[in-house]
């Protein structure tokens, strides 16, 4: 009878499944979720013209073998009485250029992409250095210099819908799995650092407006950085992009990009507030608990 | 002459051919044990298909609607562990025991045995795969690609996902030697190198792929096993170990597989195009150097599935540079498959439609490999759906219709009927529609954002999820027809002659259809195989 009624509650979620594309008209619609972000930083933009850069040289190959392809299968028809040129077997030039002209036009790609490659792992003369850790599930933001750190986990709402079978439609909810508790809240341009590492298990910390993915490996520390423009503060979100065990679809990464006044002042707020939060021996810790360490790993120990 | 050969076949069924269960559990016949693995194969294709038809059920809207997302992990780690290890490699198996005998004028396999010892380990070690979804903890669910220390968390079922791997891999290397074998010393007197086939050639080629590097999986899986419960840190960094070290090993594995699962495809491409194009291959010798150097270059260009661990600015470029190397090579494939077509007469018969889906689909699937050894941009592209579209475009109309393609091909010769044309072309059109459906969006959803193995998502990819979803279950319920068509042509159908196809060429279009139990019991004469030559 419960399995029965499971069962029709399912049927009926998936034929409903069409009604709600119509009830998210404030977010952006999915047909026109297409191509990579431009971003806002400059590696980024950097990153998506090489995008466009390769995608259009393959188009322009595309277009000439596909051609010539479709051609053969037209014109070469046996129903059309097409006699087979049976000597037609070798052709040492035509042979020749089609191995060198490729050549040539990768070289011409591997060009402007080593270059970029070159500035994305340049990192120094940086002006914030921000350890991040992943842990299952969530992220550990640490502002190595000022005494900041805190951790960032799937909103409530998110929390609650994406239980299996939760009654919460995610349509209805805001920014659903790409929201958090506490954003990472960073300056505007200016070039941030992040020393990138795992508690637990391999995670990777991929925002899409910035260009940066990095794994986050235990043990190990990774660099990236970005700098975001000046003139764009705002919200920007992305994910782990590392297969990270049971939740790894539920630990969302925000980024909160503020003006440097208002970033500072957040800063200097936060960190009077954590310094108060650790002074007096009585009450609750202030820190959210850790990560649990990862059962069955016997050689951790 | 219809009377000589009656008496010949008849004469044939009884020298030493076991009947009844015996003829398959002691099985040492080529044929038998190839018919074996191609069912076998064809099981596991449903099975894992099943798996996928879940994973696109679960992933159809936002929300958690059927499975736990531990379930979830489960079922994207056993599709690709059954897609992999026990659909793709053991068809390939299959059809090379069924044709390299009878292509390059043999009786048999050069060792009978071994090949039945190859075959029984795969239902041993599937059955232990597949019962680990019965175990506490559950199958498998840190991705095939068992990162650790992820897959170190796995529950009960982590012995068996390795020993399950050992078993496979042993079958492979066994299967791989017996290939070799029979290539190198089963080759009748006039049959050189350079006349083979290039079915032949390519998997003579993936065979020594297959022995160099089936061992490293099998090292590095042990080494997991010892980490896990013997106390080594291999990959762990407390005790001076590291994690990125297995990826490095995985990956030099798992580069050459990946050519181990589509280089026979180019093998039976570059039959299928020729026959129904009544036309010699275009550049024969490029189209082996070309195999050769891909494997080649596949032993160095691991690192391009693991850009985003950090590792060194000059590794970086040094593995960027070879993986677009691998374009040249690639490139003079599809271009001689082009102009094999060209000036040709070509028809559109089921096995040249698949090799037609193949050339289109698996070009495409080319196009974005370049894309994705650009470093920069692979850091946007790595992990997510466009990734998961690069590799199924590659591997679903690439090995998988290149081995429809095959089957289609030589099915008439295996059964001395002719299957069901027009049921087949339906077949082609259903799954070629489909699988752009399928797997076309998720070039989309991976540009726009969306990580792979998830089991839930923002709701702005909602829509190209829906329709990635209708194409998958059309693409799996069309592929339902495959098996009927096979069963019906083997039951009965249209008689057809040596040469079941106008424009084929080759020592097996030279033996009877069906073909004798043992292939050559005397080596076919230097005419015969120059008939047979003209690739």
């Amino acid at each position: 009878m419960m399995i029965r009624a499971k069962l029709v509650s399912r049927a009926a979620s998936l034929a409903a499944a069409a009604a709600p594309l119509a009830a998210r008209a404030e977010e952006e619609s999915g047909w026109s979720q297409l191509n990579m972000t431009r971003g806002v930083t400059e590696m980024s933009r950097r990153i998506y013209d090489l995008h466009m850069t390769i995608f259009w040289v393959c188009v322009a190959i595309g277009v000439v073998v596909f051609g010539v392809m479709i051609w053969s299968l037209i014109a070469y028809r046996k129903s059309r009485g097409a006699v087979p040129d049976v000597t037609l077997v070798h052709n040492t030039k035509v042979e020749f250029a089609w191995t060198i002209v490729p050549v040539f036009i990768l070289v011409a790609m591997a060009v402007p992409a080593a270059r970029t490659l070159v500035e994305i792992e340049d990192t120094s003369k940086t002006e914030l250095t921000v350890k991040v850790t992943g842990f299952q599930w969530g992220w550990q933001y640490d502002y190595l210099d000022d005494g900041v750190m805190y951790y960032s986990h799937l909103d409530r709402r998110s929390n609650a819908a994406r239980e299996l079978l939760s009654p919460i439609d995610p349509n209805t909810v805001p920014h659903y799995l790409l929201n958090v508790d506490q954003p990472f809240v960073v300056p505007v341009d200016t070039k941030v650092r992040l020393l990138i590492t795992g508690a637990d298990v391999i995670h990777s910390w991929w925002v899409p407006a910035f260009g940066v993915k990095k794994d986050a490996i235990p043990g190990f520390v990774n660099e990236a950085w970005f700098k975001v423009d000046a003139d764009k503060p705002g919200l920007y979100r992305g994910q782990c992009a590392e297969l990270c065990g049971r939740d790894h679809g539920f630990m969302p990464i925000v980024v909160d990009a503020r003006s440097k006044a208002d970033f500072a002042a957040w800063l200097k707020a936060k960190a009077a507030e954590q310094k108060q939060a650790a002074a007096p021996p009585a009450g609750a810790p202030a820190t959210p608990p850790a990560a649990p360490p990862p059962p069955g790993n016997t050689s951790a120990s | 002459m219809a009377e000589a050969l009656k008496h010949a076949e008849a004469h044939d069924d009884h020298d030493h051919k076991p009947h009844g269960w015996r003829r398959w559990v002691y099985a040492t016949n080529h044929k038998d044990i190839g018919t074996m693995y191609l069912i076998f194969a064809c099981t596991m294709f449903f099975i894992g298909g099943f798996l996928a038809m879940l994973i696109r059920l679960e992933l159809f809207q936002p929300g958690l609607q059927f499975f736990d997302p531990q379930l979830f992990n489960s079922f994207t780690t056993m599709h690709a562990l059954i897609m992999i290890f026990g659909a793709i490699m053991p068809a390939w198996v299959g059809l090379a025991n069924w044709m390299i005998p009878m292509q390059v004028g043999a009786p048999d396999m050069a060792l009978p045995r071994l090949n039945n010892l190859s075959f029984w380990i795969l239902p041993f070690a599937f059955t232990l795969l597949l019962s680990s979804f019965f175990v506490p903890g559950g199958a498998p669910a840190g991705g095939w690609t068992m990162y650790p220390p992820l897959v170190l968390q796995t529950g009960a079922s982590f012995p068996m996902l390795v020993f399950s791997i050992h078993l496979m891999g042993a079958s492979s290397i066994l299967g791989a030697i017996n290939v070799i074998v029979t290539i190198m010393n089963m080759r009748a007197p006039a049959m050189t190198l350079l006349r083979m086939p290039l079915f032949v050639w390519s998997w003579l080629i993936t065979a020594y792929l297959l022995i160099a590097v089936m061992p490293v999986l099998a090292g590095a899986v042990t080494m997991l096993l010892t980490d896990h419960f013997f106390g080594t840190t291999f990959f762990t960094a407390a005790g001076g170990g590291d994690p990125v070290m297995f990826q490095h090993i995985f990956w030099f594995f798992g580069h050459p597989e990946v050519y181990i699962l589509i280089l026979p495809a180019f093998g039976i491409i570059s039959e299928v195009i020729p026959t129904f194009s009544r036309k010699p291959l275009f550049g024969y010798e490029a189209m082996v150097y070309a195999i050769a150097s891909i494997a080649f270059l596949s032993f160095i260009v691991w690192a391009h599935h693991m850009f985003t661990v950090g590792m060194p600015l000059a590794a970086q470029l040094f593995f960027m540079l070879s993986t677009m190397l691998i374009a040249v090579p690639t490139g003079v494939k599809v271009f001689n498959w082009t102009a094999t077509m060209w000036k040709g007469s070509l028809s559109f018969e089921p096995p040249m439609l698949f090799a037609l889906a193949f050339l289109f689909l698996f070009t495409i699937g080319g196009f974005s490999g370049l894309m994705l050894a650009i470093v920069p941009a692979d850091y946007q592209y790595q992990d997510t759906y466009f990734v998961v579209a690069h590799f199924h475009y590659v591997l679903v109309p690439g090995s998988i219709f290149g081995i429809i393609a095959g089957v289609y091909y030589w099915l008439p010769k295996w059964t001395g009927h002719m299957y069901d044309l027009k049921l087949a072309t339906w077949h082609f059109w259903l799954s070629t529609i489909f699988v752009n459906v399928l797997f076309f969006p998720q070039h989309f959803l991976g540009l726009a954002g969306m990580p792979r193995r998830i089991p839930d998502y923002a709701v702005q990819f909602t829509d190209w999820n829906m329709v990635s979803s209708i194409g998958g279950f059309g693409f799996g319920l069309s592929q339902l027809l495959f098996p009927y068509i096979i069963w019906k042509c083997v039951r009965g159908g249209e008689p057809v002659g040596n040469r079941a196809w106008e424009g084929a060429h080759g020592l097996e279009w030279e033996l009877p259809s069906p073909p004798p139990f043992h292939s050559w019991t005397t080596p076919p004469s230097e005419a015969v195989i120059a008939r047979g030559a003209e690739h």
